[in-house]
């Protein structure tokens, strides 16, 4: 969570980077919720990116005036092993979960419901994240206020039981948010559409010394005065960076002095991730300016580094969700050659932000003419980092969950005139 | 003289989960769809991030660009400007005549790619006043810069919508001072809002309003 400091508020702070039009306005819509009771509910308050984003909303909701509050549920492993079975099912894997630990799942919900229940009965609006909590609404028949459910996984594909299974412990809901619309599965509610959005004070987007991102690069025997591109993603067959490493060595044949950088872990629950990241360093063999960073975990400093360090940011994406790496990048001012695919068409403006490419021979197309042309990667650049500030950042965010409760809370209509 | 009182507004958008992949779905789902889908596609829209190469003015047109790589489907439903229908029952009647058009004259049927469908989704709007009052023009190329995109977005695009003759609330409003600000009246109706960011309709908005009316100071 961004450091406050007694001087300035963390609005301010904000304003700062979103400007204080984008505060301004977000103070207003605050003003028609004052005082309003709001909950979150999740499963976890460390890792992972609902806590990320339950760390700066929560606080930020309380400055502006909202009694907002965030409350975690406690589970036991069993729980946890079927709510990870839940959430890879639901992105399309095909997962029978038995029956005992279908029930571990309502229990554990249950136990919950006894201690939260006079808070959740009473709040006016109340936020569930994820699958891990839904049964929750069921739980609580003395309630009040507006439940919504807030779906952050890609619900395109589902593996239909599950979603079956789940689908009846949300469809009470009196709204759900997804994050893009190929994500959604039709509700009998209304299905708002908030994309994610990064936070400017975060360790991995902060401006960093260039003294710092000379030293990470060294670090790493990356030549921090040669041009470089980089990836940073997990090895994951749809990251494609097997089709990274094939764009660079195209356009290394015209850039003998480019870098690659490709950077990422792989998740503990994937094993496919090993075997990917065999094939890169196969791939990357023998070629001393492909650097493959697979040792654990990297800090978001180091990332911001790798990323503020590159000349072009590559996220060559065969299938994504939303793809925050570009975002992050767009933020640091860098022209994203990105994949021609899910969240990645929504935030890279074709042509001015960076390209968006359907091959290895696409994406080496861009980086030979960004490299080419630097007054033009400048302004791409630039224009990157102006629609970020525009549109990705978490002020947008939480100016639509302002809307969204305004909405819930004064009917739904389409048009709500207040004032 | 009445005041101009600058409300603001803020849209968030919610799926129908219906989803288009030829020009035909589209025109069978356009007849029945939720008026506040059309409302989104051609004025919401504009609330997007984009920039000044926006090359389409709605995302019906954008999408038989950019999913269907049909351009003339793509270009006759771009010159349609929503200020010139009485009511989005007008400008879906219009979107039907267009798209049956392309359709009656081509026998080829383009798909897009499944992941390039077109969603219908609609808005949900919420307006409200900014409590910020204005008692004379002289006051906006202060104000002008000051103001959220929102704010923008509802006086000079949203407007349209709501005017019988699809004016803006500024023009409007210069309108009520007799011939004063006939010449900023004759520079704002050739702003065209459609292909640009609304923070750069904004600083153009200051620039018009500026190199007329001055600074601002008082």
């Amino acid at each position: 969570m961004p450091e406050e400091t007694p001087t300035q508020s963390l609005l301010q702070r904000y304003a700062e980077h979103a400007g204080h039009d984008a505060v301004d306005q977000l103070r207003q819509l605050a003003g028609l919720l004052n005082g309003l009771r709001v909950v979150h509910v999740n499963s976890t308050r460390q890792g992972g990116g609902v806590a990320e984003i339950l760390e700066w909303m929560v606080p930020l909701m309380r400055e502006l005036g909202l009694d907002a509050s965030w409350e975690v549920i406690e589970g036991t492993e069993d729980f946890f092993a079927t709510t990870k079975s839940f959430h890879n099912a639901l992105q399309g894997k095909s997962l029978r979960i038995p029956d005992r630990l279908l029930q571990v799942y309502e229990e554990v919900n249950a136990n919950n419901a006894e201690r939260l229940r006079p808070l959740l009965e009473e709040a006016d609006i109340v936020f569930i994240h994820d699958p891990q909590p839904a049964p929750l609404l069921n739980l609580c028949p003395g309630r009040r206020g507006k439940w919504i459910w807030r779906c952050h996984i890609d619900l395109s594909h589902p593996f239909r039981p599950v979603w079956r299974h789940l689908r009846r412990f949300v469809t009470p809901y009196d709204a759900s948010i997804f994050s893009l619309d190929a994500f959604v599965q039709p509700l009998p509610h209304p299905v708002f559409l908030i994309p994610p959005s990064i936070d400017p004070l975060s360790e991995k987007n902060i401006p960093l010394p260039e003294e710092e991102v000379r030293g990470v690069l060294q670090e790493f025997n990356i030549d921090p005065d040669r041009p470089t591109i980089v990836q940073i993603s997990r090895f994951d067959r749809f990251k494609d960076p097997i089709g990274v490493i094939q764009a660079y060595l195209l356009a290394q044949q015209f850039f003998p002095s480019l870098q690659l950088v490709l950077a990422g872990g792989t998740a503990a629950d994937d094993p496919e991730g090993a075997v990917v990241l065999e094939e890169v360093r196969e791939a990357a063999q023998g070629n001393p300016n492909i650097h493959v960073l697979s040792s654990g975990h990297y800090s978001d400093r180091t990332i911001n580094a790798l990323q503020t360090g590159a000349d072009i940011v590559l996220q060559k994406s065969t299938r994504e969700g939303f793809g925050l790496t570009v975002t992050e990048a767009m933020w640091k001012g860098k022209p994203v050659i990105g994949g021609n695919t899910g969240g990645i068409r929504l935030q890279l403006i074709n042509h001015t932000t960076g390209f968006l490419v359907d091959t290895p021979e696409g994406a080496a197309m861009r980086i030979r003419y960004l490299l080419f042309d630097r007054p033009r990667m400048a302004q791409m650049g630039h224009n990157a980092r102006e629609l970020a500030r525009q549109s990705f950042l978490i002020t947008r965010h939480l100016r639509e969950y302002l809307t969204l409760m305004v909405a819930q809370i004064h009917g739904s209509e389409d048009r709500i005139e207040l004032g | 003289m009445v005041e101009f009182a600058i409300k603001d507004c803020a849209i968030a958008g919610i799926a129908t989960g219906r989803r288009a992949q030829t020009l035909r779905e589209i025109r069978d789902m356009l007849r029945d769809i939720h008026p506040g889908c059309i409302y989104h596609h051609f004025w919401g829209t504009l609330l997007r991030p984009h920039f000044s190469s926006r090359e389409y003015n709605n995302d019906f047109a954008a999408w038989c660009h950019d999913a269907l790589h049909d351009n003339i489907a793509a270009e006759r439903l771009a010159v349609v400007d929503p200020a010139d229908y009485a009511d989005i029952e007008e400008l879906r009647q219009e979107l039907l005549e267009v798209i049956d058009m392309r359709l009656d004259e081509t026998d080829v049927v383009l798909f897009s790619r499944s992941d390039q469908q077109f969603h219908f989704v609609r808005g949900a709007i919420v307006v409200f006043d900014t409590t910020r009052r204005l008692a004379d023009p002289s006051e906006l190329p202060r104000v002008l810069p000051e103001l959220s995109v929102g704010s923008i977005f509802y006086h000079f695009i949203d407007a349209r919508g709501r005017d019988p003759i699809g004016m803006d609330d500024l023009r409007s409003w210069l309108m009520g001072f007799g011939s004063t600000y006939e010449a900023v009246i004759d520079d704002l109706a050739e702003v065209d809002p459609y292909f640009e960011s609304l923070f750069v309709l904004r600083d153009r908005l200051t620039d018009l309003f500026t190199r007329h009316l001055g600074n601002g100071a008082i």
